[in-house]
């Protein structure tokens, strides 16, 4: 637990202080927002629509701190280190993990509003998304930081990232989609069957950890 | 090698079998006609494929569990048929839904669209190991790959389905539903011809691997003496002088 | 009773029959080309192997 805690301090105040991954998720997000509101020629988003760019363009901009994820601990011998040190190999992967979720959720605080400015009528859709992207961003995490682990020892890890790990994010797009797309409506949020998407969504989370949880010892092995 | 012979002798009687039951024996589908034949061939394909997954994911387990490289080939061998078997599952689903609906692909079929996300997944399997050059790190992690893989396919099945009956409720009558006998009898042997291809070919690919590995082997027990012998030879004259 | 019209159904069964045939062949060839170079390995490995016998009956008889 103290292992789990000092690392994820670690990694946050590292973020906080070099800015090398929240803000530039941010400015692609916001970007990438125009993009499809020039790709679609659309000025206003609803339901379907509404849900697949939002849930599309927080995946992606996920990738990208994905990619950072292990660097500083395979450069600097910080893997090294924790092998060494009595401390159980799944404290870094949770820590990685909740640090990328902490990631995300500023991420989504900070775009969210500008996803409504943007392409939404009213902001009643607002809250009960932040609770569907919550239970995606764990996902995203379980998923992003094991995969992080298995390619940041290989060359062109830059590339092998998104690569094998978007298929894997299809049924957490299709599960937070599902969720998304009623909150969305045009009339205004309607819950008919949000709740059995966030049951996939929550087993997806669960799978994910399990096996990370299972499996992390042998990626952390020399 | 051993028993392949065996082996590949019942898979050629089970597929001959399989395929003069298809188009000799199995009565007419009354919903698709003829086109309903290319199902024993598809189906079985996709079936064995997946199941050929879910036996990587146990041998990737073991190889974790022993070390033992031996495990992570078989592992590795039954991915890479069940990708191949795979290609011919797209391929015939894909001209199943040119003769059914008249485009190549349709995206109402959940089945076949979870296994085009399933297939691209094991897909990234190659450059994955690729980018490893450590060989015991890149056995592990293509390991660690294969277990989480094989979590992610009943999700995801599971997920698609969802997505299907969710936003496009529809009934509609497969081939699966309601068969009769005879039809039962030809998918049957239809899916046991193609799960003894699967067992023949990965036990073939695993020969001719073992083969080259010992042809390796063999390469260097031959070519270490030849750096020592000249240097005994030197010893020699030296001492002779 | 052998169903085989030659109709349009007909042609798209026949093609994916003969999909899954082609895979099957191309998988053979691939196989077929590991063979060789398997072959290829051991003649050189024999090679080396006869004049190693040689050099060593060399040695024996000096």
């Amino acid at each position: 637990m103290r292992a789990f805690s000092a690392i994820l301090a670690k990694d946050l105040r590292v973020e906080l202080r070099t800015l090398q991954s929240v803000p530039g998720m941010v400015l692609f997000a916001v970007t990438t927002f125009v993009l499809f509101r020039f790709g679609l020629d659309r000025t206003s988003l609803e339901g379907d629509l509404a849900a697949g760019v939002l849930l599309a363009t927080v995946l992606f901009a996920a990738i990208l701190a994905v990619n950072r994820l292990f660097v500083a601990e395979r450069d600097q011998g910080g893997l090294d280190a924790i092998r060494l040190a009595p401390v159980d190999a799944t404290s870094l992967l949770a820590a990685k993990a909740t640090a990328l979720v902490v990631y995300l959720l500023v991420l989504e605080a900070v775009t969210l509003p500008v996803f409504a400015v943007f392409f939404l009528d009213s902001w009643a859709a607002l809250p009960p998304l932040m609770l569907v992207l919550v239970l995606a961003d764990v996902g995203l995490a379980a998923t992003g930081a094991l995969i992080s682990s298995l390619a940041t020892g290989s060359r062109a890890r830059d590339l092998l990232v998104p690569l094998v790990l978007l298929p894997l994010l299809v049924p957490l797009m299709i599960a937070a989609a599902g969720a998304a797309e009623p909150l969305l409506a045009a009339g205004g949020p309607e819950y008919g069957r949000v709740a059995s998407w966030l049951a996939v969504l929550g087993l997806y989370d669960v799978v994910f950890l399990l096996v990370g949880y299972g499996v992390f010892d042998f990626v952390l092995e020399d | 090698m051993r028993g392949l012979r065996t082996l590949s002798i019942a898979t050629v009687a089970a597929i001959v079998a399989g395929v003069a039951l298809v188009f000799f024996y199995a009565p007419l589908d009354a919903d698709q006609g003829f086109i309903q034949k290319i199902f024993y061939l598809h189906v079985p394909l996709g079936i064995v494929a997946l199941a050929g997954f879910m036996v990587a994911a146990v041998h990737a387990i073991r190889h974790l569990r022993s070390g033992d490289p031996i495990h992570d080939a078989r592992s590795y061998v039954s991915i890479h048929i069940s990708v191949i078997f795979g290609v011919a599952v797209l391929a015939t689903g894909s001209i199943w839904a040119r003769a059914s609906w008249g485009k190549w692909w349709v995206w109402d079929e959940p089945t076949l669209v979870s296994f085009l996300i399933v297939f691209l997944l094991y897909a990234t399997y190659y450059p994955l190991r690729y980018a490893i050059e450590d060989r015991d790190r890149q056995a592990r992690y293509a390991s660690v790959f294969a277990i989480m893989a094989g979590a992610f396919v009943p999700l995801n099945f599971l997920a698609v389905r969802l997505a299907e009956s969710l936003l496009h409720p529809r009934v509609f009558a497969t081939a699966e539903g309601g068969m009769p006998g005879p039809m039962w009898l030809t998918f049957l042997v239809s899916l046991a011809g193609i799960a003894l291809l699967w067992l023949t070919l990965v036990r073939f690919e695993l020969a001719a691997k073992d083969a080259s590995a010992q042809l390796a082997r063999l390469r260097r027990a031959l070519e270490a003496p030849a750096r020592a012998a000249p240097a005994r030879r030197d010893l020699a004259r030296s001492g002779a002088r | 009773m052998p169903a085989l019209p030659l109709d349009e159904a007909g042609k798209y069964v026949a093609g994916a029959y003969l999909v899954f045939l082609a895979l099957v062949l191309v998988y053979v060839a691939i196989m077929a080309a590991k063979l060789q170079r398997i072959d290829r390995e051991l003649r050189s490995l024999a090679t080396l192997a006869e004049g190693r016998g040689a050099d060593a009956q060399g040695e024996g008889e000096r």
